[in-house]
């Protein structure tokens, strides 16, 4: 009880220093919607001639980057930086448990990634008309803590792998750049072709896909059940290594 | 009591033995201060006592805890201040207080806090904004706020001012006249002197002295240091100063076990040969002295000169 306690108390105070940033804050916040916009005017009204826009592709893909770039990228290059910053260390010595610390810092990206899902729903609903699937609302709440849980635990593990701040941003988007280009964000790749399978070996394009699956039925058809149990894979294997890899010390 | 017991304690990285099988004993109630040259393993010392490190062999005990499976019962009961680290940039300097207050079962008041370290003028100040010397002493600040019974404080007052030294000395004092136990790595000699009740001077893994400042000065070498100057025709005779004594240009520097009796004769010569000793100082050897005898320092820096 006084643990949980301690748990609202720090997302709380976690969310306070994330907003004190306004810069970070609102390009958080910009970032997927820019991507929308660029997308759909580069890509214009029709894809595949089926009568669907580009923004219902790009809808639930933007989605699916909201949750990756908040939970995956962001929480691994900060996770990095309170580590060098010896914040980690001094943390470690106080009587918090580990697991508190740990955890609102994750509650605390997964909820500014369902933040970014609804600004970026809402945008794709009221600006290109791509209905939000009501329908659906507890199966979209499941795929998007499920692949919240997997990228946390992935991001956790590479900032075990980044040796310093610096090198950071450099680590983290060789790793993940290539894959949402991949994995039907950025673009689409039709399922057949050899870019969509080498794809489907990472969670990324399970994700995307599960999202389409909900958003966008017509495309590739309904929410394939195996695409959330690849993401789960992707989830345990996520947290094995980041029990391994995690370190709460500066490298220096 | 004892707050921390160390005994034969030992630690290795690889084939390098960085700790060589070390005893010592805090007693509660006390500032003890660690002392010695870089890579001397002060700081691995007290990372092991910190539950940040551990040991490859050998007991210790922190309030009757090992540090090494880090129990909870014992992070409430300790602070820590460590050399360098971080706090959240973007929170205000008492929010942050508050923020590491809430971790601990008894916290101590939050404006005592900031008023013991000095930062009561400038609670709603963003840590961002903070000059290094006020950092430290939120460095400090969020060492004591869980009103730890043991604090553990690395340098604390590397790039403090000589006012603001002082105010934290004061404030670590005020801690141990609480009952608190303090111990403190430092490398200001004056700063062990004004605030040790004991200390240990680790040289290479070894402890090399371990006592009350007068223990260790007392079982040294009990002689007393001479100092003159005097112009450079008038050099005093062989059998009073040997040539060996010179020290800088027209000084010298003498070494007895019987000063009274070696002054007798040396103002002696001076009044007779109608010599002035410009300088004249005689003084035991200070605690800095004895430790750059006991560190082996002494021998490198004059071998450098």
């Amino acid at each position: 009880m006084r643990n949980l306690r301690l748990l609202v108390r720090q997302i709380r105070y976690e969310n306070r220093a994330f907003w004190r940033n306004p810069a970070a804050a609102f390009f958080t916040f910009a970032f997927p919607l820019i991507f929308m916009f660029v997308f759909q005017a580069i890509f214009g009204d029709q894809i595949e001639g089926n009568g669907l826009t580009a923004a219902a592709f790009f809808t639930p893909a933007i989605v699916a980057f909201s949750i990756v770039n908040a939970c995956f990228t962001s929480l691994a290059m900060t996770t990095v930086a309170v580590r060098e910053e010896g914040i980690l260390k001094r943390v470690r010595g106080t009587p918090l448990p580990a697991w508190v610390y740990l955890s609102a810092r994750i509650c605390h990206s997964v909820l500014v990634g369902l933040l970014l899902v609804v600004v970026v729903s809402a945008f794709g609903a009221l600006v290109y008309n791509v209905a939000f699937p009501w329908d659906q609302v507890p199966v979209l709440i499941l795929v998007l803590l499920l692949g919240s849980a997997c990228f946390c635990a992935l991001g956790l593990a590479i900032s075990g792998l980044v040796p310093n701040e610096r090198a950071a941003p450099a680590i983290v988007n060789a790793i993940i750049l290539p894959l949402l280009f991949i994995s039907d964000i950025f673009v689409r790749i039709p399922p057949d072709n050899l870019l969509a399978k080498v794809g489907d070996i990472f969670p990324v394009r399970h994700f995307a896909v599960a999202l389409q699956g909900i958003w966008t039925p017509a495309l590739d058809g309904p929410l394939d059940p195996m695409d959330l149990v690849w993401i789960a894979g992707w989830a345990v294997l996520g947290l094995v290594l980041a029990l391994r890899l995690f370190r709460w010390e500066p490298r220096v | 009591m004892s707050a921390i017991v160390v005994e034969q304690l030992r630690k290795s990285y690889g084939e390098l033995e960085a700790i060589k099988g070390i005893d010592l004993t805090v007693n509660e109630g006390e500032i003890f201060a660690l002392l010695g040259p870089n890579g001397a393993g002060k700081t691995t010392t007290v990372e092991i006592l910190e539950g940040y490190r551990e040991r490859t062999s050998g007991t210790v005990s922190v309030f009757g805890f090992d540090p090494a499976l880090r129990p909870e019962q014992m992070r409430a009961r300790i602070g820590i201040v460590l050399q360098s680290a971080g706090v959240e940039t973007y929170l205000t300097v008492a929010e942050v207080v508050d923020l590491y207050r809430g971790y601990y079962p008894k916290p101590r008041d939050r404006d005592e806090v900031l008023r013991l370290v000095g930062l009561d003028d400038r609670p709603t100040v963003r840590v961002g904004k903070l000059s290094g010397g006020q950092r430290r002493r939120l460095d400090v600040a969020v060492g004591i706020c869980g009103n730890p019974d043991l604090l553990f404080l690395d340098e604390p007052t590397t790039g403090f001012d000589p006012g603001a030294r002082r105010h934290a000395w004061a404030t670590i004092r005020g801690l141990r006249d609480e009952g608190k136990t303090i111990l403190l790595t430092t490398h200001f000699m004056d700063e062990a002197q004004a605030l040790a009740d004991r200390i240990a001077i680790m040289r290479a893994g070894t402890v090399v002295a371990l006592g009350t400042i007068d223990e260790i000065q007392a079982g040294r070498d009990s002689s007393s240091r001479i100092r003159f100057e005097v112009s450079a025709e008038k050099t005093p005779p062989a059998h009073l100063v040997p040539t060996d004594a010179r020290h800088g240009e027209h000084g010298y520097e003498l070494w007895s076990n019987k000063p009274v009796d070696l002054l007798h004769r040396l103002t002696g010569w001076a009044l007779e040969a109608d010599v002035e000793l410009a300088n004249l100082s005689v003084s035991r050897p200070s605690l800095e002295d004895t430790y750059l005898e006991l560190t082996g320092e002494a021998a490198e820096q004059t071998a450098s000169e």
